[in-house]
């Protein structure tokens, strides 16, 4: 397996007490394979997608991902695994605002290391960005800036792809055309992709659905 | 409604004290900065007023009697003869000096006392009362006269009637020296008709202590000027973010009806009451900044220029009024372009703070003609400037010029860094940190300024320092000084030295207008001790050997810039022409000076015996020679100066003088430093988003926080490079053009790469102290907050 | 020196009365005062009363040169006490104040020397008699010939006198009444000087002659509180001369006092009431409105007479200020005089 959860919790603090989010969640992803995270809002989706990136770090439970338990890890060995196996696209795009869209592209493939610069150009040039490569992201429309998130995680060749509402901020078109695009792409490179979304219309796209109520799967 | 607009504006403070913090301590700083500067400068110059009036008798000629003492006798004789004298009397009591004068008859009065009060003069000369500074008083024995304390008296100086005098030094019917009232009658016989034996000697026209401080004094007030600029900057940057804090409060307000007019007014009128509050505790600092420094400052002037200068502070409400000015005026001058843009604001122009400039574009291109402007009117200032006001306006175009290119000039420099980078993080690090820029660049001026401002006046201070050992050494070649009471005396000395020194030079001077400017002439002896020592400004080819074969004369440089003289020229004295074969270094001296050789000046000034001697000998023997002079040969004290002592004094002066900058120097960064903190806490909080992707992408928050302090290293550095060039360029201004202009002279200039070395480390430091606090906050940022930034419900 | 200190502390009694001097005014009750009958002792009474708090000696002079153009003179030594007696060296209690003008038709020459007594810088011996402050020095064998001489910063004057006349006595005998109170000093004159001698002015010098007269007053409290200056007349009519004064009150009225002398030296006082002085035309001198044309009546000697300044501007500009100048007089009589004015500034 890729992507091993076992049985993971997580609490945050409330004003009246703590809220248990992810309550004993137990999963797996393979190779390759598409998932839809679904959910109402609170339903913990988020938090279970930012555990698996090795963003936040679970109160119990093991996340392993290629068989490493990225729970037991400190500070730099999360960075690493952030940086090497995994790749995050947000529904707010978070590019870097002070780098070119080419440099956003690159950036972490270039922190990974392994930086291949014909498959930047192919991505670019896939996702329609070749005449915004010198532009700042603000510069461009939101449906640019999710274009340039994609190519910006699949640029690193991650294992694992993670989204989260990555097509929220975007029209029913644009959307549409920027999920298969990813979807083309993740299957191109044998990631595995594992996606927040509310959209019926998108879950029914990917390859299997998990479905969170309060915490756990439905 | 204006309750309820102004209940939510406050509450932002509320909410983020540590914002409504740094606003009052930048406030505060800048404030506190200029006042105390300004505290120390108002004190000197009381201090000197009162030196100037209670011992300005300078400006008034005075008639003297070799012994020191003049019998009251004489002086009703030479009243009673029409000469309009007025009596001194004065000692010293316990070490402190007594000064009595007659205050019917005194052409100043009682100095700086005053007796507008007709039961006081009366009780000044019946019973006597002795008129001091507290401090003076306070050191004072007990003495059965009424003390009065009077602030604007010198320190260290008592001041009463003759009479009181008289009877408190022991000294009962005589008198020290006479006063010479500057209008006489018009019948009115020869003094040496009266008393042969009295010397009238005429005003000291221009050499009195005032002038000689002047060119501190000009030194201190540049320092004020820096002070006031970085403070300026300081309170520019603290309203411009309180302003960008506050914007989605003023958007809601706006949106839910609020009056735009009101809402203005309303800031307005919050911004008066904070300065008003950061300004009364700034003005409250500077006050302790000042007391603490003004000691040195007190030491420095009486040493160098026997100044007294009290030690201790009075709350002039020049300078604490100027202060409050500063911080509301300031504050004032900074909100105003803030209320500007906020009456301009579209109402639902984004609520976030502007992270990325680049769209400013075109108030950059504004920035940079501005700043173009105002550097070239600096160097044309420079070039065909004339007269001090211009200095000036040159110093103030300069700062100001430089300050505004500053961001510019970074923002270049970042871009040629980031299109060199190689690596990822480079050029992730050089791109952020261009980004910073606009947010930094108020903050990084102050520094440029403060910076700038330490390397002007260090190197203006150093340069004094090593012109002035010089000049001692130049003037004061000797090792050993005499000086005879009269003619006879100085035969005898010359016989008792010349078996038990080296060589006896004797200095004698004449009184002669050069070219219709007042100057004096020197006849000093073929030596190498002037040789070696009197180093030119400009100088023909072997001036020494022809000035010594009695073919020309070299005169000082403000005898030089006045008369215009170039070397080659040709002046008259005592009726001989000779040419000008070089202009020397005079510093300090209000008037004219040329040197001829021995034997011509011998020839055209017959009548002069020279009193004084400069002797060359062994400086171990000194003190053995003075001691025997003192006991055996039966010299005064005061007639033997110890050259090596001199020095010394000096030294041990400017080192105080040192002492003094370099506390300005500390405070002037630790403030550009806090100016540095404020800035990247404030943008700390608009900084999340930016680093959020980079973080979720693979960097701990340990490496960006180090990334953090490495920027803001980067960036102290590379304003330290701008910073040295634009503080030499002040240095020559105040050396080369202020100075000339106010005292005829010029500084030349020294380099100190060791000392602007230092200045850019304790700048690196003051930076880096900014950015730890932030950095390590960032490093401990929870994850869940750095989660905030990708979360969908923004 | 500052001015209004020594305002406060010389002389001009008015001065010190209208702004209630206090510190000198208690020390009043130390000072001796003038008393009835005055008896005087002469030559000592010539000499300085260090008891009292006031003294002068007072000389003012009209004068010709060859060509007719008339000028004034004033030599004035005034000695005031900060306490009664005489003192020694610089501790004494004594001051003294020297005034010297000369007076053109278009110009003024004033000056003023300060002293110290107890120093032998200022001071007055009766016999033989000095009067001297400085190089002033108003100096004879005896008090009817005398020579004189005061210099300033632009101009000096070399003066001999002799007295044609005896001294006269104003009020009882000397004793004169300056208020309805009865405060009073003791008042004497020798108004029968003939003068003559040199002025030492800008222009040149000016060989002139002319008559003089010299007021010896002391008291201690010559005026009373209400009192705000003086007018003083010193007229020379041919049949006789006036010595008359006016006393400004604070309530607008005034108290007068004169003495009619005779060519012989016969006087005969007169009380309250009797002079009258009326300004008839003012002139602004440095911004005080100054009168400088008087009707001037004595009816019981058929005097009814207009006073006009020779110069206008004889502003005294001295620590303590007034008016003082040479008059002409028209009318009734004709002749020459002088008039002192304080209290205007």
């Amino acid at each position: 397996m890729l992507l091993t959860v076992t049985d993971l919790t997580k609490t945050y603090p409330g004003p009246d007490g703590d809220i248990t989010v992810l309550n004993g969640i137990s999963m797996s992803m393979g190779a390759g394979e598409t998932l839809a995270l679904t959910g109402e809002s609170g339903s913990g989706k988020s938090t279970l997608l930012h555990l698996v990136g090795g963003l936040d770090q679970p109160d119990g439970g093991t996340v392993e991902i290629d068989g490493t338990d990225i729970g037991g890890l400190d500070d730099a060995g999360r960075a690493a695994v952030r940086r090497d196996s995994v790749g995050v696209i947000f529904q707010q795009f978070n590019l870097i605002p002070s780098l070119t869209v080419a440099s956003n592209i690159a950036f972490q493939a270039r922190l990974a290391g392994r930086e291949d610069r014909a498959w930047n150009d192919s991505l670019a040039n896939r996702m329609g960005l070749t005449a915004q490569l010198t532009k700042y992201p603000e510069q461009l429309s939101g449906g640019q800036q999710q274009r340039v998130a994609i190519a910006r995680t699949l640029a690193a060749k991650p294992k694992l792809v993670l989204a989260d509402e990555p097509t929220g901020n975007l029209d029913e078109a644009t959307a549409d055309n920027v999920m298969s695009l990813m979807l083309e792409l993740v299957a191109e490179t044998n990631a595995a992709l594992l996606m927040v979304t509310h959209s019926e219309r998108l879950a029914a796209r990917m390859g299997r659905r998990l479905h969170l109520r309060a915490g756990q799967v439905a | 409604m204006t309750r309820t607009g102004l209940l939510a504006l406050l509450s932002h403070w509320r909410r983020n004290p540590m914002q409504l913090f740094t606003l009052i301590v930048g406030l505060s700083l800048a404030t506190a900065l200029w006042s105390g500067v300004q505290a120390v400068n108002a004190e000197a110059r009381a201090s000197y007023d009162a030196a100037a009036e209670t011992l300005g008798e300078g400006q008034f000629a005075q008639i003297t009697h070799p012994s020191g003492t003049i019998d009251q006798a004489t002086y009703v004789a030479l009243r009673r003869a029409g000469w309009q004298v007025s009596p001194v009397t004065e000692g010293r009591l316990d070490g402190i000096r007594l000064i009595g004068l007659d205050v019917l008859t005194a052409p100043g009065g009682l100095g700086p006392v005053d007796l507008s009060n007709g039961d006081l003069t009366v009780e000044v000369m019946l019973n006597g009362v002795l008129f001091a500074t507290q401090d003076t008083l306070d050191r004072l024995p007990p003495v059965d006269v009424t003390t009065r304390a009077a602030p604007d008296v010198a320190p260290g100086v008592i001041l009463t009637d003759v009479g009181t005098a008289q009877r408190l030094l022991g000294l009962d019917g005589q008198l020290s020296r006479l006063i010479v009232a500057p209008i006489q009658p018009v019948t009115q016989p020869p003094l040496a008709d009266i008393a042969p034996d009295l010397t009238l000697r005429p005003p000291q026209a221009g050499s009195d202590v005032a002038r000689l401080t002047d060119s501190f004094h000009l030194n201190l007030t540049a320092f004020g000027l820096l002070s006031f600029a970085v403070g300026i900057f300081i309170v520019q940057g603290a309203i411009g973010l309180a302003f960008e804090q506050r914007r989605p409060v003023i958007r809601t307000l706006r949106a839910l009806g609020f009056p735009l007019r009101r809402l203005v007014a309303l800031i307005a009128a919050e911004l008066l009451v904070l300065s008003v509050i950061a300004g009364a505790i700034g003005v409250g600092l500077g006050y302790i900044v000042a007391a603490a420094l003004l000691p040195d400052v007190a030491a420095t002037l009486s040493g160098l220029y026997g100044a007294s200068v009290s030690g201790t502070l009075q709350l002039r409400p020049e300078w604490w009024l100027s202060g409050l000015a500063i911080a509301v005026g300031g504050t004032g001058l900074a909100a105003s372009a803030s209320l500007w843009k906020l009456a301009r604001m579209p109402l639902l122009a984004s609520a976030r703070p502007r992270a990325w400039a680049m769209q400013a574009g075109r108030g950059r291109i504004w920035q940079a003609v501005a700043a173009v402007a105002l550097l070239a009117l600096a160097g044309l200032l420079a070039w065909a400037a004339d007269g001090l006001v211009a200095g000036f306006g040159m110093l103030a175009a300069l700062l100001i010029g430089a300050a505004l290119a500053l961001p510019l000039i970074l923002d270049r420099v970042l871009a040629f860094g980031a299109s060199r980078a190689r690596s990822v993080m480079a050029e992730w690090f050089w791109a952020d940190t261009r980004q910073q820029l606009p947010g930094l660049s108020l903050a990084l001026m102050a520094l440029l300024l403060a910076m700038a401002a330490n390397v002007g006046v260090s190197t203006m201070v150093s340069s004094f320092r090593l012109t002035f050992t010089g000049f001692l050494d130049q003037r004061l070649a000797s090792e050993f000084y005499v000086y005879a009471d009269d003619a006879e005396q100085a035969a005898a000395l010359r016989e008792y030295l010349a078996p038990r020194v080296d060589k006896i030079l004797p200095i004698q001077s004449a009184n002669q207008d050069i070219r219709d400017i007042p100057s004096e002439v020197f006849g000093p002896t073929p030596h190498a001790t002037y040789r070696d020592n009197w180093l030119f400004l400009q100088s023909a080819p072997d001036a020494w050997p022809r000035i010594e074969a009695g073919e020309g004369t070299a005169i000082n440089e403000q005898l030089a810039r006045r008369a215009d003289i170039a070397i080659g020229d040709t002046v008259t004295i005592g009726g001989t022409a000779f040419e000008v074969l070089g202009i020397y270094g005079d510093y300090g001296n209000p008037i004219g000076q040329a040197l001829i050789t021995e034997a011509t000046f011998e020839a055209l000034f017959p009548d002069i015996t020279p009193l004084r001697f400069g002797v060359r000998m062994d400086p171990a023997d000194v003190t053995p020679l003075s001691i025997a002079l003192r006991d055996d040969f039966g010299l005064a004290e005061a007639n033997m100066i110890n050259q090596a002592g001199i020095k010394a004094f000096s030294l041990e002066v400017f080192d105080r003088t040192f002492t003094v900058t370099g506390a300005l120097n500390v405070l002037t960064l630790a403030v550009a430093g806090f100016a540095i903190l404020m800035s990247l806490l404030t943008l700390a909080t608009m900084r999340l988003p930016q680093l959020a992707p980079v973080w979720a992408q693979g960097l701990t928050r340990a490496r960006l926080g180090r990334v953090e302090i490495l920027r803001a290293v980067l960036l102290a550095l590379l304003t330290a490079a701008l910073a040295l060039p634009l503080g030499l360029a002040l240095a020559w201004t105040l050396l080369a053009v202020v100075n000339v202009e106010a005292f005829g002279w010029r500084l030349p200039m020294f380099l100190f790469p060791w000392d602007y070395a230092r200045l850019a480390v304790f700048a690196v430091l003051a930076a880096v102290l900014a950015a730890l606090w932030p950095a390590r906050k960032l490093a401990r940022t929870r994850p869940a907050d750095l989660l905030k930034v990708f979360s969908n419900e923004r | 020196m500052n001015a209004r200190l020594l305002a406060f502390l010389l002389l001009i009694p008015s001065l010190l009365s209208a702004q209630g001097f206090a510190g000198l005014g208690t020390a009043t009750e130390d000072f001796a005062t003038p008393q009835r009958p005055a008896i005087f002792d002469f030559p000592k009474d010539h000499g300085p009363h260090p008891d009292y708090r006031i003294e002068w000696w007072y000389l003012t002079a009209n004068l010709q040169d060859a060509d007719g153009t008339d000028y004034g003179l004033q030599w004035t030594l005034f000695r005031t006490a900060l306490a009664p007696g005489q003192g020694d060296g610089w501790s004494s209690p004594q001051l003294w104040m020297g005034h010297a003008a000369v007076t053109t038709p278009d110009a003024h020459f004033v000056t003023e020397r300060l002293s110290r007594g107890g120093i032998g810088q200022a001071g007055v011996t009766p016999d033989p008699f000095e009067a001297w402050i400085d190089d002033w020095q108003l100096a004879g064998p005896d008090f009817d010939t005398l020579t004189m001489t005061a210099s300033g910063p632009d101009f000096a004057y070399d003066m001999a006198l002799t007295a044609q006349g005896p001294l006269v006595f104003h009020g009882d005998d000397g004793y004169s009444v300056k208020s309805a109170e009865g405060q009073a000093s003791y008042y004497y004159s020798q108004p029968f000087y003939d003068i003559e001698g040199t002025l030492a002015l800008p222009t040149g010098d000016v060989a002139v002659t002319g008559q003089a007269w010299l007021d010896r007053e002391w008291s201690s409290q010559p005026l009373s509180e209400d009192q705000t200056g003086w007018d003083w007349f010193s007229l020379s009519l041919g049949d006789g001369k006036l010595m008359g004064f006016r006393l400004r009150q604070t309530d607008g009225t005034h108290y007068t006092a004169a003495t009619w002398i005779t060519p012989e030296g016969q006087t005969t006082p007169y009380p309250d009431g009797a002079f009258q002085a009326e300004p008839l035309a003012t002139t602004d001198v440095d911004g005080r409105d100054v009168p400088t044309r008087w009707q001037v009546r004595l009816p019981d000697r058929g005097v009814d007479v207009t006073v006009d300044a020779i110069n206008p501007q004889a502003w005294m500009d001295t620590s303590v200020p007034y008016w003082e100048g040479p008059v002409t007089i028209t009318g009734s009589h004709t002749g020459r005089g002088y008039l002192e004015m304080t209290g205007y500034d």
